[in-house]
């Protein structure tokens, strides 16, 4: 299925929650969503017989400035066609809900998104960080982020 | 020091049944540093937490500061025992995100080495598997013959195992003049001693039964969990990025996806994962032996160089088969020297993540080895 019809399936189920669709090659179709209804879309569109998408590639979290961002992208394995979600959250109160009921993929990387950029799953049954140690203060990827001076008594900047 | 500790327990509290065991993270058995918590009741798994991390650097955030031919060093380290294959999607991503077309022969060396160091990576994911069951033997004969191929790498790139081989619109170095002869001596002995490992270590009645119907994975679970390469191929899916979605000249190349269909036990067993590598290195001998055959010997492989690499504004998703799965690069640029945002969708760190599912119910001797046939490189699920 191409990118346009997948919208539009979702723009008729969802109507004023699906922003926009920007497909400019080469990069992938990506479809702007409103974060609140995120768990919904992505039932659906796992669930749907015709869209079918079992397999979540990959969740990139960014930093936009006063915003921040998440974009999944979604493969389907049996039809072949993949599409990716964006969603924006304000940098003051980063809430998505998480997707680790439906794909367990997601349990390891919200937990990285929240980790390295500070977005909050809600509903993640155990949204603890996992590259960093546990007792880190601050999300490194964050364009804001200031490197502590010490951590533990032990110098971090070398 | 000071009055002794007296320490009180309420043993109806303690559930004297199960015992919680660090292994890890210095252990040779986890492949790296990796630490597992493992809850066991007797000698029976009944849960695993993976703590990751260890050798985290925080690669997303260096590629933040560095100039795009710089950020190819860094790949390098992130799955070190594939490099050529980490650098392809990052390279080729910049490469559609600028509009450049690499000349035919630069597409051809790049199979080629790709294919040379897939078999080398899962040389080594066989021969580690072996050690982890208790063959030694295999490790040695597997390890002579990487040795050709690593002398291939090295004499093109000059590195052994971290290359910094190929550039934006082409490759580092061009070929030396024997390298066809070179490669073609490599198959043949690869294609030698694979039949014998089949026999030493594959079919030995010892090793099936140590990986038959072990850390069984079920389709709809590895794709729920995201695995990909020979966990996903394991399992029965015959999900190939080469041949579903094809990328460079992939299409061009006569080879077969390989599944398990569970010939010694269950479909997604242990050894279901490790026969697909096996045979992944018979079917990349056959695409070396095609694309050495086409590739066209003359032209010049930094032909297409642009003279500064600054893509415009935009963001993409560039994937490619690494040994070990989809390896991906989302990357955004904002027309600047250095990238925006660089994520790493790393291998290693998803399939990682299904540990925990298909070791539950086995015994701790099972868990190494379904550790082991996972094929993590801890380089990539830290990052």
């Amino acid at each position: 299925m191409q990118a346009q019809e997948i919208f539009d399936k979702l723009k008729e189920k969802f109507n004023d929650d699906i922003l926009e669709l920007k497909a400019d090659a080469p990069s992938d179709p990506i479809i702007l969503i409103n974060g609140a209804e995120l768990f919904n879309i992505a039932q659906f569109m796992r669930d749907k017989e015709e869209l079918d998408f079992d397999y979540l590639v990959d969740l990139i979290s960014l930093d936009l400035g006063d915003n921040l961002g998440a974009i999944y992208i979604f493969y389907s394995m049996k039809h072949k066609h993949r599409i990716a979600l964006k969603a924006i959250v304000p940098k003051d109160n980063p809430i998505l809900p998480t997707l680790e009921n439906l794909w367990r993929t997601a349990d390891w990387l919200e937990r990285e998104a929240w980790d390295l950029m500070g977005i909050k799953f809600e509903g993640h049954h155990n949204l603890i960080r996992i590259l960093n140690p546990y007792d880190w203060e601050g999300h490194p990827l964050r364009k804001d982020y200031v490197t502590p001076e010490f951590y533990h008594g032990m110098k971090v900047p070398y | 020091m000071g009055e002794k500790r007296k320490i009180e327990l309420d043993y109806s509290q303690l559930d004297s049944e199960r015992m919680r065991l660090n292994v890890g993270p210095q252990h040779p058995s986890t492949h790296g540093v990796l630490r597992l918590e493992v809850e066991l009741d007797g000698e029976i798994v009944t849960d695993v937490i993976p703590h990751v991390g260890y050798l985290h650097r925080c690669f997303e955030k260096h590629c933040e500061k560095m100039e795009y031919p710089m950020v190819t060093p860094y790949i390098d380290r992130l799955d070190y025992i594939s490099s050529m294959n980490n650098e392809w999607p990052f390279i080729m991503g910049v490469e559609q995100m600028m509009g450049i077309k690499v000349p035919e022969k630069v597409e051809y060396l790049r199979v080629i080495v790709s294919e040379l160091n897939r078999i080398a990576n899962h040389q080594i994911a066989i021969a580690t598997f072996g050690l982890d069951a208790g063959a030694f033997t295999p490790l040695l004969w597997l390890f002579r013959d990487r040795e050709m191929i690593l002398a291939i790498l090295e004499k093109l790139s000059g590195g052994r195992l971290l290359y910094n081989y190929f550039r934006v619109g082409g490759m580092a170095a061009d070929i030396y003049p024997t390298f066809k002869e070179d490669v073609l001596a490599a198959i043949s002995q690869v294609r030698k001693t694979n039949p014998e490992i089949l026999n030493l270590l594959l079919l030995n009645k010892i090793f099936i039964d140590r990986t038959a119907s072990v850390g069984i994975l079920p389709a709809d679970v590895a794709i729920n969990y995201g695995c990909t390469g020979p966990m996903l191929r394991g399992s029965g899916v015959p999900y190939d990025l080469r041949r579903t979605e094809p990328y460079s000249i992939y299409d061009r190349f006569d080879f077969e996806v390989q599944i398990g269909k569970g010939e010694v036990g269950t479909v997604g067993d242990c050894w279901d994962r490790n026969i697909v590598r096996y045979r992944e290195i018979e079917q990349s001998c056959n695409i070396i032996e095609q694309a050495i055959n086409q590739m066209p010997m003359e032209g010049d492989v930094k032909e297409a160089f642009p003279k500064k690499v600054r893509p415009p504004k935009g963001e993409i998703y560039c994937k490619a088969e690494n040994p070990k799965g989809e390896l991906g690069f989302y990357i955004v640029s904002d027309g600047k020297n250095n990238p925006e945002r660089v994520k790493c969708r790393s291998t290693s760190f998803v399939n990682l993540s299904v540990l925990p599912e298909i070791s539950k119910g086995y015994m701790f001797a099972d868990l190494i080895m379904i550790l082991g046939s996972i094929d993590i490189v801890l380089g990539e699920v830290d990052r």
